[in-house]
């Protein structure tokens, strides 16, 4: 078959809703870019750990202790699911370690802000997993069957994970002055950064309309945000808490909020590095693979030893 | 008085599972491997839920006797470093990989023998949360001793770091022998079988005990190390600073 009729096969399966798998052949745009978006994804959850990991320490009672724990291990969990669904497509685990330690591979910003109170750990679950689901409910259905089978069981846990999140929220809403003020500077400091999230805006995305095609991605970055920001202005009404945007309002005719403008120019500052907590992200990962590297020596050493012996005693 | 030694006896086990488990859980997110950050995250989290079975039978045996209103976490969060009444070895600085599991391997192998015990208690209570926490124990001890063989059979240099390990560790394992005025549970008759588990994992491992090594006591009365003294403020520092309030 000419490559015409390569690419003629493959989008027919992809309109039919068939699931292309490793072996299939694809166009080599199509493995870039889920390669790309997988190991991004994957990034993101191992980055992620940090921030929240951040308080576990001192998590104020140990029901939110023994929670979080088990909340920033889902998020290594869900990292190695990733990592294993980007692997398919070609490129080892290492590899992409690499990249992501030398800072070549990009992960989620929104980890590059600071968790600075006991409240941004509500925040980050119901506001930045909130987000986060948007985009992976998503995924579910998306083209390459390895990342959909992934995202079906992270779907799972990051729901819990948002609601824990929220219902840390809502606790601290009926709880002291000092507790409702907390709440209320976590939620003004992550609801721009959670917007973000979503990326540029549909006029300003590069990648959006092949993958539209291609159905890696099944809704527009401005979409999901749209989405978003309906559901959370919803909730917020719940904790009795306000969103930092005068100018957020229902709009009949659209039937759907409308919001403030983003400020992009921070958006593309941590893009680029210069977030709060960029340096220390990737500063944190590199120590921790840095430190780590005689223990992989050495497990990769005794495995030898082991398997030589083994051998040797059936020869 | 009887009371009194149940609830310290009690309290003993709870403070340990804790502090051990705020130490381990440093490593959450910090890990060598992705996979061993989720295995060492694991122990964590059972070693904090062994924690709230302990405290809360703790609370419910102070409020019984003095119509007080403890909980789990006032009773953790709401102590001070002469109250707590854990091993000194569990408060002790992550150090190294070869330090964390060595750690984790003379504890968990002490605990799955006390346990073995417990489950026997009189005390239907103690003999529950034992039963429970027995199976968890029994992973925590085969997923040290892998890594203790591992790390001690495998390169020159984890062959090295274990054997400093050893060296620093040692002395803070003779405390789980000797039994406090307060405790019903023989632990020094526990100290030859875990002698005997010890030895035949530090032979695979190609590792030796060392001889005659003064031993550090000290954790069961509440008399530590300087590290304690760190641990609790941080780990304490919102309940402390917002007192009263639910989270």
């Amino acid at each position: 078959m000419s490559v015409i009729d390569l690419e003629k096969a493959f989008q027919d399966k992809i309109d039919k809703e068939i699931k292309i798998e490793p072996k299939d052949w694809m166009p080599e745009a199509y493995r870039k870019t889920n390669l790309r978006q997988i190991s991004q994804h994957a990034h993101s959850e191992i980055v992620g750990m940090l921030p929240e990991g951040n308080w576990i320490s001192r998590a104020p009672s140990l029901k939110r202790k023994a929670i979080l724990i088990a909340k920033v291990q889902d998020e290594a969990g869900h990292g190695l699911y990733l990592y294993s669904a980007a692997e398919t497509l070609g490129t080892s685990r290492d590899q992409m370690v690499e990249d992501l330690n030398s800072g070549k591979a990009k992960y989620s910003s929104i980890f590059n802000y600071p968790t600075l109170t006991w409240a941004d750990m509500g925040a980050v679950g119901w506001l930045v997993d909130g987000a986060a689901i948007l985009n992976q409910v998503m995924l579910c259905r998306t083209s390459y069957g390895p990342y959909a089978r992934a995202m079906v069981r992270i779907c799972k846990e990051e729901s819990f994970h948002q609601r824990q999140g929220f219902e840390s929220l809502l606790v601290l809403s009926k709880g002291s002055q000092a507790q409702r003020d907390m709440c209320q500077d976590a939620i003004n400091r992550w609801w721009w950064p959670s917007l973000m999230m979503f990326g540029p805006k549909d006029s300003e995305s590069t990648n959006s309309d092949q993958s539209i095609k291609w159905k890696i991605k099944r809704k527009t970055n401005d979409e999901l945000r749209q989405q978003f920001v309906d559901m959370i202005v919803e909730q917020v009404k719940l904790l009795g808490m306000t969103l930092p945007d005068p100018n957020l309002k229902w709009n009949e005719a659209r039937k759907h909020y409308d919001f403030g403008e983003i400020n992009w120019e921070e958006f593309w500052n941590v893009v680029k590095g210069n977030g709060p907590c960029n340096k220390q992200r990737l500063a944190a990962r590199n120590k921790a693979h840095d430190e780590g590297a005689w223990v992989r020596a050495a497990a990769l050493a005794y495995a030898e030893k082991r398997k030589n012996r083994l051998k040797t005693k059936a020869a | 008085m009887k009371n009194q030694h149940i609830i310290n006896s009690v309290l003993h086990i709870a403070d340990t599972t804790l502090i051990l488990g705020q130490r381990n859980a440093a490593w959450c997110a910090h890990g060598p491997i992705l996979e061993q950050d989720i295995a060492i995250t694991n122990i964590t989290l059972d070693l904090i839920g062994q924690a709230r079975n302990f405290y809360q039978y703790a609370a419910s045996l102070i409020n019984e006797a003095d119509n007080k209103n403890e909980t789990e976490d006032t009773l953790a969060f709401l102590r001070n470093e002469r109250d707590f009444k854990n091993f000194l070895i569990c408060e002790l600085p992550n150090g190294d990989w070869a330090q964390t599991i060595l750690r984790q391997f003379f504890f968990s192998t002490f605990q799955q023998l006390m346990y073995q015990k417990m489950m026997h208690s009189s005390d239907n209570q103690l003999a529950a949360i034992a039963a429970k926490s027995i199976k968890e124990t029994n992973y925590h001890v085969k997923w040290s001793s892998e890594w203790v063989i591992r790390l001690g059979d495998g390169t020159d240099e984890s062959n090295q770091r274990m054997k400093n390990a050893i060296e620093y560790l040692w002395s803070y394992t003779g405390e789980f022998f000797i039994a406090a005025d307060y405790e019903s549970i023989d632990v020094a008759g526990l100290k030859h079988e875990w002698l005997e588990k010890v030895k035949l994992v530090f032979e695979e491992a190609t590792l030796s005990i060392p001889e005659n090594t003064f031993m550090q006591t000290g954790g069961k009365t509440g008399v530590h190390t300087e590290h304690l003294g760190f641990i609790l403020p941080e780990m304490q520092s919102l309940q402390r600073n917002f007192p009263g309030v639910e989270w």
